[in-house]
């Protein structure tokens, strides 16, 4: 895998250039890239943005607070950067009005970074939903949240093997106290910038037959839509019968 | 965007599903977290000793029991309340002394040496100024207790096992058990309590936690409760007791507003809202100690200064509308006068009173303003000395003035209750309804969780009334 490794926190102490953040509050006009928060309900989403933002969302420790997407910026070395913040959602199969507006952003929005917020004590269960966000998009950043809480769990997380397998860039942070920030903020720059060029993990324990039909119509996909980036995932909802995506199909808000 | 023919890619998903079995859903979702637990299993470690969650598991044991869980429910309100009924009193009474005492006539007398004509002084410095004067000095130091405090409970993460408690209870009434989150954020501001109704899936149930989320008592009338409960409850006790009478009836009209919930969600679950009760799964977050400087900042800042400021926008253009409507004279009376007269005998068959109910109609846009509305008409309509004229709200130094002024007004026990329950049982403030609107849209549904209430409240202080002149 050519992924470029995740760098370690001293590493990127250097190249991150303090001085070229700004906290840019709720003035998002102008930017460069357009970056998503995304993850499982009460992961810290929130406390991420806001320690970007500088902004004071409303936070609090209880799943479900937040339900509308809030936005604000930041400017880093000179770019300008729009933060969309998610409503939390388990997965993109749903169909709470909470959940919707996090999956049609993800989809529509088409940010140029999405940053997936997972709580690094309940890793394998918030890879349900990394997994799925994986298929959409090839520009994404696992943030490994709640890292201080993980510690005194004696949970331990070899973020090298993590990346590797999940073929993004993985940063360990406790935002509540702003630790891995600065790294969080340098690695969405490289991501955005195409630096570090991320091969996300497509599922693979899919059986068979159903490999097969989503192969065939993946393919199918593709040579109607050239160029498209996320066929595969495209299939499986269409597979599913999701009405919404063929609509978004047909009038070509997709692609 | 063109239109795009995808009819063939269609036909080829359809006829692919039938060759794939229903079985699609679940085997992608068997190969997800097949996948996840291959990553994890490589990445992922845990040393021995998980101390933590055998912490966290202990507490929820207690605090989610059926024998301590409310019990400790009610402890904690409890506990809120009374610092704020106790802590709010002096830093009110100082506000009331520099606000009212001190500043108010330096601006009388700058606007006089300045010449200023007496309907504009009147205007702007009887009006706007007291009105949003009162609000602060009343408004300010409750919320500045209460809002971090309940930010405090938020962030170590109990609401959820409040939830938790609940969902029994709102199961049998036919709503959702999320309901119970939604019914919490009501506790801070009704509008914000109708948008979190969004977590909850099913149309049917959100309604429903829409249509009652009015019955959780809002930082807008906590004031109105805590005040009139202190001046009025407190007072029919010996005075070593009456902080804790004044404690134990705001609880209860907080719990009786619960009550209406439970009962109205179960009665329109049975009627107009008919379905089954859907099925969730609620995480319960482990507990996070509470970053208490920073929340105690940020719920200042951010909580407590954003709600008084919404009061304050409100309130200057009321005090306005009062001074106005106590100003005009149609014949010999002014409007407000011609007002609370047309409203007095329909008040007093509620066991109210006109000023009341030409309060409630003025503070539509803001429930925070009724108290300080009251006084103003209060003093205005039975002329008692202190103020400056029609329409003004006069000097309020200490809360004795107040009970002065609402004795004076004729206000007996009676009348302090129903307020108490008037206040909890009428329409959502108009940015609530608003809200309502936006989230349902639909001018039905809107029409009928503003008006539910206000009729509930007519019914409920009707009966007290009759049976409290019974005896």
């Amino acid at each position: 895998m050519d992924t470029k490794a995740v760098k370690s926190a001293c590493e990127t102490c250097g190249h991150f250039n303090a001085d070229g953040l700004k906290k840019l509050g709720i003035k998002t006009d102008n930017f460069d890239f357009v970056v998503a928060l995304a993850g499982n309900p009460n992961t810290g989403k929130s406390t991420v943005f806001n320690a970007l933002t500088g902004l004071r969302q409303h936070t609090g420790n209880w799943p479900g607070k937040t339900v509308t997407r809030a936005e604000g910026g930041f400017q880093y070395n000179e770019q300008k950067y729009k933060l969309v913040d998610l409503p939390g959602t388990y997965s993109l199969l749903s169909t709470s009005t909470d959940e919707e507006v996090a999956r049609d952003f993800l989809l529509f929005g088409r940010p140029d970074v999405t940053v997936i917020v997972a709580d690094a004590n309940r890793l394998e269960r918030n890879l349900n939903l990394v997994l799925q966000i994986l298929e959409i998009t090839d520009k994404a950043v696992l943030c490994l949240n709640l890292m201080d809480e993980a510690k005194r769990n004696n949970i331990v997380i070899d973020q090298r093997t993590l990346a590797r397998d999940l073929g993004i860039p993985v940063v360990a942070t406790s935002a509540r106290y702003n630790e891995g920030v600065p790294e969080l903020i340098q690695t969405i720059s490289e991501v955005a910038n195409g630096t570090i060029i991320c091969k996300p993990h497509r599922i693979k324990n899919v059986p068979p037959n159903i490999e097969k039909a989503v192969k065939k119509l993946s393919a199918e996909i593709e040579k109607e839509f050239p160029g498209i980036s996320n066929s595969r995932w495209i299939a499986f909802r269409l597979l599913e019968g999701d009405s919404q995506i063929i609509e978004a199909l047909k009038t070509g808000e997709l692609v | 965007m063109t239109k795009k023919n995808i009819d063939h890619i269609i036909e080829l998903s359809n006829e692919l599903r039938w060759q794939i079995g229903d079985d699609f859903h679940d085997n992608l979702t068997e190969g997800i977290y097949a996948d996840a637990a291959n990553i994890v299993k490589d990445s992922v470690h845990t040393e021995k000793g998980k101390k933590r969650f055998r912490l966290d598991s202990k507490i929820d044991k207690i605090v989610t029991s059926k024998t301590f869980g409310f019990p400790i429910m009610f402890l904690i309100l409890g506990v809120v309340l009374w610092l704020t009924i106790i802590g709010a009193n002096y830093p009110s009474s100082m506000l009331a002394n520099l606000l009212l005492d001190t500043i108010h006539p330096a601006l009388k007398s700058g606007a006089s040496s300045i010449g200023m004509p007496w309907w504009l002084d009147g205007f702007l410095i009887d009006g706007v100024y007291l009105a949003v004067a009162w609000v602060i000095a009343v408004m300010l130091p409750p919320m500045a207790i209460f809002f971090p405090l309940f930010t405090l409970l938020e962030d170590f993460g109990y609401l959820p096992r409040v939830a938790f408690n609940l969902d029994n209870l709102f199961k049998k009434s036919g709503a959702h058990g999320k309901q119970a989150l939604t019914m919490s954020m009501g506790f801070g501001c009704n509008a914000a309590g109708v948008v979190a109704t969004r977590i909850i899936d099913s149309p049917r149930e959100r309604l429903i936690a829409i249509i009652t989320n009015n019955f959780s008592l809002c930082n807008g009338r906590w004031p109105t409760q805590i005040l009139i409960a202190t001046i009025f409850i407190g007072a029919v006790v010996p005075s070593s007791f009456s902080s804790v009478a004044a404690l134990l009836s705001v609880i209860g009209i907080a719990v009786l507003g619960m009550a209406f919930m439970f009962l109205t969600s179960w009665a329109l679950s049975k009627t107009v809202l008919k379905g089954e009760v859907s099925t969730f799964n609620l995480e319960l977050p482990p507990y996070r100690p509470p970053r208490f400087w920073k929340t105690l900042y940020t719920s200042l800042i951010d909580r407590t200064l954003i709600v008084l400021w919404r009061a304050i926008v409100f309130a200057a253009p009321a005090g306005a509308v009062i001074w106005l409507i106590s100003n005009i004279f149609i014949g010999d009376v002014s409007i407000a006068v011609w007002l609370i007269d047309s409203f007095d005998g329909f008040g007093w068959l509620l066991g109210l009173n006109g000023v009341i109910l030409l309060a409630y109609i003025v503070a539509i846009p803001a429930n925070e303003i009724v108290i300080p509305t009251i006084l103003m008409l209060t003093v205005m309509a039975t002329g008692i000395s202190g103020g400056e004229g029609a329409g003004v709200m006069f000097e309020l130094d200490s809360m004795d003035a107040t009970t002065d002024i609402l004795k004076a007004g004729g206000w007996t026990l009676l009348t302090a209750i129903n307020l108490m329950l008037f206040s909890l049982l009428h329409n959502p403030c108009s940015t609530t309804i608003y809200t309502i609107y936006k989230e349902t849209k639909s001018t039905k549904w809107t029409v009928v969780a503003s008006v539910l209430p206000v009729i509930l409240g007519f019914i409920v202080t009707f009966l007290v009334a009759q049976i409290w002149r019974l005896f």
